[in-house]
């Protein structure tokens, strides 16, 4: 690169600026808003009861591949030690966390809220030297794409919990019945929002269109790409809403489980 | 006629602090206004560069009340008057005296980015055809006005003086305009990488924030270059299958 030969103002200090509005807002809140997120998930996740319900079944537990007798692979293995704690949602968890700890939105925004770097624009950071995405370990980020294809799939799998949640054990006759609980609008309202964060995804962009110079070649990867970038314009909100909505489908679940909420049915 | 309080940065080569006027404001004054009346009524000294009035030049960018802004884009009627308005030089660069700043640096660094490297033209009076799709993508980056003001707010350049090592968000936009164009055929992905230090961006997009053209510069410049990047140097399995592609 051109070498700098020539020297610059000293560097500000930790929260030095000359910005006069409430900079920090959008920091907080996203301190606040990911670090409840993943305080709830984490706690939701070890608790490994209270995740179903009639025919719903939380997000942070699906699939639920090892577990109650619903899960696909059955029971929770004898050889797995009693002291040692376990969830289904540990087999899973993983790949949607992973796919939004490495989303480009959620990197750029994190960085700024959890390791001040910057704080905001044009705000004094608390350390001189830095890395960024250029070397170990930030330079892991790289294996978004990866997650992206696992989300991919476990939208197909939400997909098909909401499917579950439209059949309902009748009591009296104890054969199953198509019906609409208020849980199965939100399972529904779940797999939209996680849908429309999933597939504006930058890298899912790339993949489709973004990565072809001659676009106009191809007519079906430009049809995809224009769906992908006008979902990807909005890409914050679909991913603040996703996070709302799958954390608050857990909620919900868990307290009709426990008992304290009552599902309503609609149909 | 209202009085408005300004905090004009006064100085030399990086030594200076601020001075503070009061000049009258009218309505539909911008920034540059206000700095060139104090020039002409009280300052005669003042040091300040500006051409078009219009933000379209790029050269009277400074730094209003903290943030990177163009001064004749900015109006006073945006800005809280109760307090004084900072305006001081931009600190990615280094100071030449006042408000202005050398910003050739960034000359140099356009220099070196492989320039645009177009296949053989298309017909035989040497013309070439483009689809309107294609060209659209890298349009939005043609509108840069080489403000920098992407430059100097990234915080790779302005709190970690990386100027050796990163390119800056202008030049991550110069990039791609050449890399994503239809007609190009250089690789310019190996310079990203290792020479201008696309891994540098942190995508915290304060470049995308200041520019004055609303040129998207990291979700359409940067992100996509990232991907490409990706594509060639960090993921196994397109590194796999471009091995049978070759053979
Ligand atoms: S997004 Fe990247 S290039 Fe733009 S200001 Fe942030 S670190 Fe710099
Ligand atoms: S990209 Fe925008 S902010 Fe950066 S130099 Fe160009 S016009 Fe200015
Ligand atoms: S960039 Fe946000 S999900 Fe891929
Ligand atoms: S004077 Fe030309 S952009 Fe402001």
């Amino acid at each position: 690169m051109t070498s700098k030969s020539f020297s610059l103002s000293p560097r500000r200090s930790f929260g030095e600026t000359l910005r006069k509005e409430a900079w920090w807002i959008y920091p907080l809140f996203v301190f606040l808003g990911l670090g409840a997120f993943v305080v709830y998930s984490t706690w939701a996740a070890f608790q490994a009861e209270h995740y179903r319900f009639g025919p719903y079944l939380s997000p942070f537990y699906s699939p639920e591949l090892l577990g109650s007798e619903h899960a696909w692979f059955g029971a929770k293995p004898a050889w797995i030690p009693d002291w040692l704690p376990f969830s289904p949602a540990f087999l899973i968890l993983w790949a949607p966390a992973g796919f939004r700890l490495t989303c480009y939105y959620y990197r750029g925004a994190y960085y700024k809220a959890f390791w001040a770097d910057p704080p905001s624009c044009a705000v004094g950071e608390p350390r001189s030297s830095y890395r960024g995405e250029r070397k170990f370990p930030l330079i892991l980020q790289n294996v978004h794409r990866y997650f992206l294809y696992l989300a991919l799939v476990f939208l197909i799998f939400l997909l098909h919990d909401v499917w579950e949640a439209l059949w309902f054990v009748n009591p009296s006759t104890g054969g199953t019945e198509f019906g609409i609980g208020v849980g199965t609008i939100i399972l529904a309202a779940n797999v939209f929002f996680l849908g429309g964060y999933t597939l504006g995804c930058h890298s899912l962009r790339h993949l489709i269109g973004g990565s072809v110079d001659e676009i106009s070649k191809f007519k079906l990867r430009w049809d995809g790409y224009r769906c992908v970038t006008c979902l990807n314009n909005r890409h914050m909100v679909w991913a603040w809403c996703s996070l709302f909505v799958v954390g608050f489908s857990d909620v919900y679940v868990r307290l009709c489980s426990m008992g304290i909420w009552t599902d309503w049915r609609i149909l | 006629m209202k009085t408005a309080r300004f905090k004009l940065w006064r100085g030399e080569r990086g030594e200076g602090d601020f001075v503070e006027y009061e000049t009258k404001i009218t309505e539909g004054m911008v920034v540059l206004d206000a700095v060139l009346q104090i020039q002409a009524e009280q300052a005669n000294d003042l040091a300040c560069r500006w051409n078009c009035k219009a933000g379209k030049c790029g050269s009277c960018s400074a730094e209003v009340n903290g943030m990177p802004k163009l001064m004749c884009m900015t109006r006073l009627n945006s800005l809280p008057m109760d307090k004084p308005v900072t305006v001081e030089p931009m600190r990615a660069f280094p100071s030449i005296r006042d408000l202005a700043t050398d910003v050739s640096w960034n000359y140099g660094v356009k220099e070196k980015i492989r320039p645009f490297a177009p296949r053989e033209p298309d017909a035989e009076d040497g013309t070439w055809r483009m689809s309107q799709k294609d060209v659209d993508r890298v349009q939005e980056f043609r509108k840069c006005i080489e403000c920098f003001l992407c430059q100097d707010v990234c915080h790779v350049l302005r709190d970690h003086h990386m100027h050796e090592d990163f390119i800056g968000p202008r030049f991550l936009v110069y990039a791609a305009a050449l890399e994503m164009h239809p007609l190009d055929t250089d690789d310019r992905l190996k310079d990203l990488k290792d020479d201008s230090n696309i891994g540098l961006c942190n995508i915290t997009k304060c470049c995308t924030k200041v520019c004055p053209e609303h040129i998207t510069i990291t979700d359409n410049a940067i992100i996509p270059l990232k991907e490409r990047v990706v594509d060639e140097f960090y993921d196994p399995v397109k590194k796999f299958l471009k091995l049978f592609r070759r053979k």
